[in-house]
């Protein structure tokens, strides 16, 4: 069972938000209706579903109803119609007690600038979640120091947040969201206003944590890289709507529209990375040594399920899949030549990653980077994922 | 023919409507008015005449100066001018009204604040409320201060509570106005975040806005003592004893001299006062 639900959920701001609904079913756009009817879409039938421990980025340009949605979630902001399931519970529908428990006990929230209370220690604002559950003082010390401790703040207790940088606040508001032990953290573009080299300590920072923590996050940016460094699944919103969801590769692969397609662009590192940049060492078979039952061995102990096959001197031959090494060992076929197959994916050193992009997508076997016949290296498709998501850097040296 | 069509409609008696609701008020009321007046009245004369007065006007005047070396930070400014002022009114023989004064001052403004400041936090927290109170302030501030002396008597006869009564009207307004501001001003994101924790209106109120409203609040306070200080001198005209009613009976007898010493007495008490709750502020926020 998903742990968060969302049934045809909107909001329209302004005054008779119903009849602006209605203009929309009969398919009027956000800004027609803006201009008729004087309404804001915010969000627009928006459904979807998070599973336990998923990190579920909602990803749109801005003004696009993100931060509208993570609030309707919590309900900061008052659905105009749809529903909220939290462990199968409406939210939408929940009395202002119930809302309020749901609120203290399963889900807490990390916002774009911090929004810490000024005149309370770091520490007090780590207990304001357990303080307004009226927690014992001894507890929700422990327990506030302990998420201080998890975010690394540790030694800051007694200090207030204006002493603090950006990125330090912000994990005060990480540990104020996570002392409490949400089931699900909502965090609104919670590193958009760090600078970049914070902003990716605290993105594997906050990956890091959730490999231990396995909380449930909905997660808001209007950055693919983050998204895609992040996500497990992303759902793009355009205009209140959302367009597509899907884990990062299929949004890559397929982008359900333009509009996708437009993002991803923007993502495109291709001026700078090339497929030097990412190849990896290939583990390849000797085709003047090896036969099948060596080859099916190395495929074994890689974990592979094809391999490249060159000569001696590292020119590519083609390449052998698993199951025909397999079956060439049974009918004691003694070399390689006979399943050796040629319909390789091919790029050279300078092919940049928008093309090897479109190459890998289509093809089951890593892409061949080859220069004067010779294999240089492999690249397999997690590398150009996560390259396109900005983690090429560790790999620069590879060039 | 013109003007005949100005006197189509005779006089409005709103006057005589004003008095209309003012006795009715007072008659229907006098079983609130009474006892008010009477407690009141005891407990103002019990703490001017039996505690301040017998309070010996140096231990007064070293117990304010050592405040104010606090308060300011341990500046010896402050102090200096505690002891230099208040000491000259006592040299001038006014100690008595000096006190008769601090208290209608204390009284009114702590009226004020305790009344204000829920008054402020209702319309803060509603729209309607805002909408129905910002105007009612707006007529009690901009009314000549002493028009109100006209139904505190009607109300509590002469003395110092129709003084503290006049005063209320016309000092109030300034801690509501300063309260909602305060509360209306604190970051959106704030509120979300306490709303977000699972607050209740209650703990909202108490643990986030009203200690991010605390500075602005305390401004509007200050203006309120300030305000009650020169209500408080104008409700001489009503009997209210104290510095005022040496100024206004110099004037009625044309007496430059007392009447200058009286006026140097109240400015020194309102900077003194003045002081005191800015310091207030500053030290919290
Ligand atoms: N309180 C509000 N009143 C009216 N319109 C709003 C309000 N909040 C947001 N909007 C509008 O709703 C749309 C979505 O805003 P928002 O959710 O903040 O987008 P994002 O977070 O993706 O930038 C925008 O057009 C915005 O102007
Ligand atoms: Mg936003």
């Amino acid at each position: 069972m998903p742990v968060i639900e969302a049934k045809n959920l909107s909001k329209v701001f302004g005054k008779n938000p119903k009849h602006a609904l209605k203009l929309l079913d009969k398919g009027l756009s956000k800004e027609a209706i803006l201009k008729e009817a004087g309404n804001t879409v915010g969000v627009n039938r928006a459904s979807f579903s998070v599973e336990a421990g998923e990190i579920f980025v909602i990803m749109g340009l801005s003004g696009s109803g993100k931060s509208t949605l993570v609030r309707l979630i919590n309900r900061l902001i008052e659905p105009t119609e749809g529903s909220i399931l939290i462990d199968g519970e409406d939210l939408a529908r929940m009395d202002k007690k119930s809302l309020r428990r749901v609120r203290r006990e399963k889900m807490s929230m990390v916002f774009q600038k911090f929004a810490l209370f000024p005149l309370r220690t770091i520490l007090e604002n780590a207990e304001f979640g357990l303080e307004v559950q009226n927690a014992p003082k001894e507890e929700r010390r422990k327990k506030a120091e302990k998420a201080l401790e998890m975010v690394g703040l540790a030694g800051y207790i007694h200090q207030k947040p204006g002493q603090l940088s950006g990125g330090m606040q912000q994990r005060v508001g990480l540990a104020r969201a996570l002392a409490n032990d949400p089931e699900v953290l909502l965090m609104d573009e919670a590193f958009s206003a760090l600078d970049p080299l914070i902003r990716k300590e605290m993105q594997d920072e906050l990956i890091d944590l959730q490999s231990s923590m396995r909380k449930t996050i909905i997660f808001i940016t209007h950055d693919l890289d983050e998204a895609l460094r992040l996500g497990d699944r992303i759902a793009l919103m355009k205009d209140g709507s959302i367009v597509q969801i899907g884990t990062p590769e299929e949004i890559l692969v397929n982008p359900a529209n333009d509009y996708v397609e437009r993002f991803v662009e923007d993502v495109d590192r291709s001026k700078v990375l090339t497929a030097q940049h990412i190849m990896k060492r290939p583990e390849t078979v000797n085709i003047e040594k090896h036969g099948p039952r060596v080859a099916l061995e190395r495929m074994r102990e890689e974990g592979l399920s094809s391999m490249y096959v060159v000569d001696s001197k590292r020119n590519l031959k083609g390449y052998i899949t698993a199951d025909d090494a397999s079956a060439a060992r049974k009918n004691e076929i003694g070399n390689l030549e006979e399943i050796l197959k040629n319909d390789i994916p091919r790029v050279d050193k300078e092919t940049s990653m928008h093309e090897i992009f479109n190459i890998i997508h289509d093809s089951p076997i890593p892409v061949a980077v080859i220069e004067d016949g010779k294999l240089l290296g492999i690249i397999v498709r997690g590398s150009v994922i996560a390259a396109l998501a900005g983690d090429a850097e560790v790999n620069i040296e590879n060039a | 023919m013109l003007n005949s069509m100005l006197e189509f409609v005779p006089r409005i008696p709103i006057a005589e409507g004003t008095e209309w609701v003012t006795e009715w008020l007072k008659e229907k009321f006098s079983v609130l008015f009474d006892p008010i007046k009477e407690h009141l009245g005891n407990f103002m004369e019990f703490m001017s005449e039996d505690v301040l007065m017998l309070i010996p006007p140096i231990i007064f005047i070293i117990a304010v100066a050592l405040i104010a070396f606090f308060i300011s930070g341990k500046k010896l400014g402050l102090a200096a001018f505690s002891i230099v002022g208040l000491w000259l009114i006592y040299n001038q023989g006014y100690w008595d009204h000096l006190m008769n004064t601090v208290t209608l001052v204390i009284i009114a403004s702590l009226l004020s604040v305790i009344i204000g400041v829920p008054f402020g936090i209702l319309m803060a927290k509603s729209k309607i409320a805002e909408a129905i109170i910002t105007p009612i302030l707006d007529f009690m501030q901009t009314m000549p201060a002493f028009v109100y002396l006209i139904p505190a008597v009607a109300f509590f006869g002469i003395g110092m509570v129709p003084g503290v009564f006049a005063s209320l009207i016309f000092a109030t307004p300034p801690t509501v106005r300063f309260t909602n501001l305060g509360i209306r001003q604190v970051s959106k994101e704030l509120v979300e975040a306490s709303d977000a924790f699972g607050s209740t209106g209650a703990q909202k109120l108490f643990k986030v806005q009203l200690p991010m409203a605390k500075a602005t609040i305390m401004a509007g306070i200050n203006q309120t003592v300030m305000l009650s200080l020169s209500m408080v001198v104008i409700a001489s005209m009503i009997g209210a004893p104290g510095l005022g009613r040496e100024v206004l009976s110099s004037l009625q007898r044309s007496n430059v001299g007392t009447g200058f010493v009286a006026g140097v007495g109240i400015v020194i008490l309102a900077i003194i006062i003045d002081r005191f709750t800015q310091n207030m502020n500053k030290k919290k926020a």
